[in-house]
């Protein structure tokens, strides 16, 4: 069947449309060129001196790596829980499975102003507003669900009877674990992992209403810059943003061609 | 210990970690807040009464809703433009533009929505080039009104609109198009008598999961809008950081969790969740 003319029109609609979604980003990049003081398109003439200003100035580094403590330590405890409720969920066959299920993702749907009251209301009386636990608990409940669907996901590949076998063999429930489930989900772990971190690097919504003075994220410094709107370190900060989320995105992909690899049954 | 055991089953023991996490961190502070609700500052119904007393707090809702509702028009009306040529392209194609829709997807939001800030003002990258090429006289006011705020939303939006539409396209059996052709309707017949229709639970599903996520959507707006377009989701953040009214806020949040959650309760009649969040795909 030959294309027609609407699905040409259609397909060109498409390439547009990306376009659009790709392109408003990378305007940061000329603009944290510019050699001005202030947020402007450089004209012929380009610095650097506004990534020179991002990687020396001690706010800037310090927020740097107080979003990378939190983002990883996130990471780590939202793998965990997420990856264990996902295998327990699979083993589980139980009518209550499917509420437990879309109770445990409420975190990740409900509106984000919505969370920023809850953890606000949480961390206020036990005194853990502004401080980094406060923060690592408010993105471990945001991102743990991420990895939940992911793991999950993996799982609904991997074949049950392994399982059995293993048990069979004589291998206790932790050892089937460990060595027959993880490794065959483990591209779902990374992903998870991956989505947990960037979800709490990139947080914003929730951060603003619990951290104050004592930790300053990354987005939050962002969200300053650009409320101020003149200082063009924030245009290098969206660039060194854009690197991240490429970086982000290359990893993503090799984790995403393991996985489709012989081996690993798919579908 | 061991009668336990033979009751519940020990896949359990590895939700429960977890599931206590989300009860005491989440469902405890947001039972409260609903709470709240009504017994702050007085115990009553005082803060819903606002809701048709005050003029202020209709015209924040109604901005809200339009703004959503429009916000989800267009962003699905891209995004089926976009799911539709995707799974009708060429693999090698279809790998490409799913990979700068995901991109897309990924960039931070406040990335995005300082992009716009620089695209979109009064001397901004659009307005110049729009002078420079003869299309206007006098730059377009973008920013602080609701048009800076529906083209930020949407750009954020269309990603998320599409991953529903692609997942329900792709599991439509193309015989079925092949053999309305073969019967003797032509392309734009096949598509609005068989395709559209087949597509419906798609267009449903990702028309809803946009209007949920636009509900609550707190950065672009703030930024794009600059205080101009009051938002409930701002309105939300004014209440409890500046005016300190809990009471309000917590009313606001209650309306908003109880519209989301009736709009989640009948997508689910549409499609699976782990659909929609990107599960679909792999399955």
């Amino acid at each position: 069947m030959k294309p027609g003319i609407f699905a040409r029109l259609n397909r060109m609609g498409a390439w547009m449309a990306l376009l659009f979604l790709v392109l408003p980003a990378l305007i940061a990049i000329p603009v944290s060129l510019t050699p001005k003081r202030f947020l402007s398109m450089p004209r012929g003439e380009y610095s650097l001196r506004h990534f020179e200003t991002l990687f020396t100035s001690p706010e800037w580094l310090s927020s740097f790596a107080q979003s990378g403590i939190i983002a990883a330590s996130t990471a780590v405890l939202a793998t965990t829980l997420g990856t264990l409720c996902a295998i327990g969920l699979w083993r589980v066959t139980s009518r209550y499975t499917d509420i437990v299920r879309a109770f445990l993702l409420l975190p990740l749907i409900i509106p984000q102003i919505i969370s920023a009251m809850v953890f606000y209301r949480l961390l206020v009386p036990i005194g853990l507003i502004d401080s980094y636990p406060g923060l690592i608990i408010a993105h471990t409940v945001l991102a743990t669900p991420l990895v939940l669907i992911t793991v999950s996901a993996s799982l609904a590949n991997f074949d049950p009877k392994l399982e059995q076998a293993s048990r069979n063999l004589g291998a206790s429930n932790w050892t089937t674990v460990r060595r027959v489930i993880l490794p065959s989900i483990r591209p779902g772990v990374f992903a998870g992992a991956l989505f947990a971190f960037i979800l709490s690097w990139d947080e914003i919504v929730v951060t603003l209403f619990i951290s104050k003075f004592s930790v300053y994220t990354l987005p939050r410094r962002m969200w300053n810059g650009i409320r101020e709107n003149t200082d063009p370190t924030v245009a290098a900060a969206a660039v060194v943003l854009i690197a991240v989320t490429l970086l982000a995105f290359v990893i993503y992909a090799l984790v995403l061609r393991h996985r489709a690899q012989p081996g690993a049954s798919e579908g | 210990m061991q009668a336990l055991r033979k009751h519940i089953s020990p896949g359990w023991l590895l939700v429960a970690p977890f599931f206590l996490v989300v009860v005491v961190f989440y469902l405890g502070p947001l039972l409260n807040i609903l709470w709240l609700s009504v017994t702050d500052p007085e115990p009553g119904f005082g803060n819903y009464s606002a809701l048709v007393t005050s003029d202020a707090m209709a015209r924040i809702l109604w901005t809200t809703f339009r703004t959503c509702l429009i916000t989800t028009v267009f962003s699905v009306a891209i995004g089926y433009c976009l799911a539709y040529a995707m799974v009708h392209a060429h693999q090698k194609k279809q790998n490409i533009m799913l990979t700068l829709l995901l991109i897309s997807f990924w960039i931070s939001v406040l990335v995005r929505t300082f992009a716009w800030l620089m695209l979109l003002g009064h001397n901004g990258l659009v307005n110049n080039a729009f002078e420079t090429i003869g299309l206007i006289d006098r730059p377009i006011r973008f920013m602080r009104n609701e048009l800076g705020v529906l083209i930020g939303m949407i750009h954020y939006m269309v990603p998320y609109a599409v991953l529903p539409l692609m997942a329900n396209m792709q599991t439509l059996d193309p015989r079925v198009m092949a053999a309305s052709r073969n019967l003797g309707a032509n392309g734009v017949q096949t598509f609005r008598r068989i395709y559209l229709p087949l597509t419906l639970p798609g267009i449903v599903a990702s028309s809803l999961l946009v209007f949920i996520l636009s509900l609550g959507f707190y950065v672009t707006p703030a930024i794009l809008g600059g205080g101009k377009v009051l938002m409930v989701a701002e309105y939300i953040s004014v209440q409890l950081l500046v005016t300190l009214k809990w009471g309000t806020a917590a009313m606001l949040g209650t309306l908003m969790l109880i519209g989301v959650l009736a709009l989640l309760w009948i997508m689910t009649r549409f499609m699976q969740l782990s659909a929609v969040f990107g599960g679909g795909a792999t399955r």
